[in-house]
């Protein structure tokens, strides 16, 4: 980084740490804050769909995608996440794999041989030839959806309560309005139910955010793991030897997720007050009590 | 939903269907130094990255280095992941049934007993070791109470905050540890576990392990092997006859 950084074993105090902290893996580890953010910012959206369609299957006149809903929300609800983190994705890869190898392989060979599990060169996923920052992506994106289908699950299940919660008379009045079941869902059962979904959905944001370590499981370089990594003892064989410095580096991540979950808290705070709203929730009378003179 | 399904599916399916050429996939721990580490440039470095590529450029084969944990290096091995383990791996009857390796290109290492002064007791008390080692089997089968750990950097912890009497590894990994710190010694006496390192290959890899082997015994036949082993452990090291 800087230009006397190329000796580092005869540098000390300021310098030698200024050397330190910008060294190609420190940009790594700085880099991996965002990829837990990007994490985040992809899963969250995705995990709200995947409620979103979960509670409006649970709450579907057809049977069968009824049960399809209820089903997704008790099963994923009822294993251990790290499970499911561990399972969706070697089955999605192993599943897609499997695929490929049906469509371009020549041979007939199966795919599990012996130990093994093998697909021919082009029908892996991504390929070997691809470079390192596809398969990057391709381990990132296994990643968000085995997030997106368990926040779901219980994204799901808060949607479908606060759906529940919407005071009967309201869509009553819309039915007698002569409104058809898709515009009263649209109208004002959607609209009334954030207020009521909002505390079940911040926590499982907090939830969210605080689970992102388990990316490190998948085998994808988050702040934990370059914490770990950077923080190991590091002995002569390395430019910069250091002694076990990782309760720092975990004191850093431990700094990153506060300020994380406080600055969430404050936005949410606001979310809520802007979403009570007008609402015939006691925190919405409140609201209006507040204002009227 | 189904509609991005489907597209992802078909995008999935055909991503890439360009001409498949073989481009090698060497996984290896990087946190196993001087074998395996991560350099400040964030690159797999050491004794095995130097010797893969000089393997891989002898067998004329194109490669790439691959970081896994060294908990799941066999599995993600076997369902293809990667090609090859380049990561110390000692080569024993437990691990032959389920991969294969190529001869070794490292001769049976000593492994030795950590601890922070001498006359601890190695055959009854609590001895630290990385998980999924040889040291660890073989300590398994002495008397003493066995505490596994995910990396050395833990074991060495462990002994430090007398979680364990002492710690056993590999040597040459144990060696720059105690030699830069003024806490740790070597006690007792050392042990010779395994038949050598080798990389590890799938079972079904057979054409693989044939272009290795080769490239080892080649490597072995002009000294090379030992000039770059000398290079990383120090003269002292054992060396091919």
């Amino acid at each position: 980084m800087f230009s006397y950084c190329s000796d580092p074993s005869v540098l000390d105090g300021f310098a030698w740490l200024s050397c330190y902290l910008t060294t190609g893996t420190h940009m790594l580890f700085y880099a991996s804050f965002g990829v837990v953010l990007l994490l985040l910012a992809i899963t969250a959206p995705i995990a709200l769909l995947f409620g979103y369609g979960g509670a409006m299957a649970s709450r579907s006149r057809i049977a069968p995608i009824r049960w399809f809903g209820r089903i997704y929300t008790a099963m994923v609800r009822g294993v251990p996440d790290i499970i499911f983190f561990l399972f969706v994705p070697i089955a999605l890869d192993q599943g897609l794999e499997w695929l490929r190898h049906k469509a371009l392989c020549d041979s007939d060979a199966p795919v599990r041989q012996g130990n093994d599990f093998v697909v021919c060169a082009a029908a892996k996923l991504p390929l070997s030839t691809s470079p390192e920052w596809v398969h990057d992506i391709y381990a990132m994106t296994l990643a968000v959806i085995a997030f997106s289908v368990v926040f779901g699950a219980f994204a799901a299940n808060v949607l479908y309560g606060a759906m529940q919660a919407v005071p009967r008379a309201q869509l009553e009045t819309a039915e007698a309005y002569g409104m058809t079941p898709r515009q009263v869902t649209r109208r004002i059962l959607v609209p009334q139910m954030w207020t009521y979904a909002l505390p079940g959905l911040s926590n499982l944001w907090m939830i969210l955010i605080k689970a992102t370590p388990l990316l490190f499981l998948l085998g994808i370089e988050d702040i934990v793991y370059w914490a770990r990594e950077l923080g190991g003892a590091k002995t002569s064989s390395f430019a910069y030897p250091h002694p076990d410095w990782r309760l720092y580096y975990f004191l850093v991540v431990l700094v990153f997720y506060l300020l994380m979950t406080w600055v969430s808290e404050r936005v949410l705070g606001r979310v809520t007050a802007r979403l009570t709203q007008g609402q015939a929730t006691l925190a919405g009378e409140a609201q209006r009590k507040a204002v009227a003179p | 939903m189904k509609k991005l399904l489907l597209a992802a599916t078909a995008l999935a399916l055909t991503a890439g269907m360009g001409l498949a050429q073989t481009t090698v996939r060497m996984g290896t721990e990087g946190a196993y130094p001087p074998y395996n580490f991560i350099n400040e440039a964030g690159e797999v470095a050491g004794f095995e990255r130097e010797l893969g590529d000089e393997l891989c450029k002898r067998a004329e084969l194109s490669c790439t280095w691959v970081k896994n944990d060294w908990d799941s290096i066999i599995p993600n091995l076997v369902s293809s992941n990667y090609d090859t383990i380049m990561a110390a791996m000692s080569i024993n009857e437990e691990r032959k049934a389920v991969i294969a390796f190529t001869q070794d290109y490292l001769p049976p290492a000593p492994s030795s007993y950590v601890a922070l002064q001498e006359g601890v007791d190695l055959e009854g008390g609590v001895i630290a070791v990385q998980t999924g080692t040889v040291q660890a089997s073989h300590i398994a089968e002495t008397g003493a109470t066995m505490l596994e750990f995910p990396n050395i950097d833990q074991v060495l912890a462990a002994i430090r905050n007398g979680e364990a009497d002492a710690g056993f590894g590999d040597h040459e990994v144990m060696r720059p540890f105690v030699e830069d710190s003024n806490d740790l010694v070597f006690v007792g006496e050392q042990v010779k576990l395994d038949e050598g390192i080798g990389v590890g290959l799938r079972q079904s890899d057979t054409e693989l392990r044939e272009k290795l082997d080769a490239a080892i015994t080649a490597m072995k036949e002009d000294g090379s092997l030992n000039t770059l082993i000398k290079k990383h452990f120090g003269d002292d090291a054992q060396t091919y006859e």
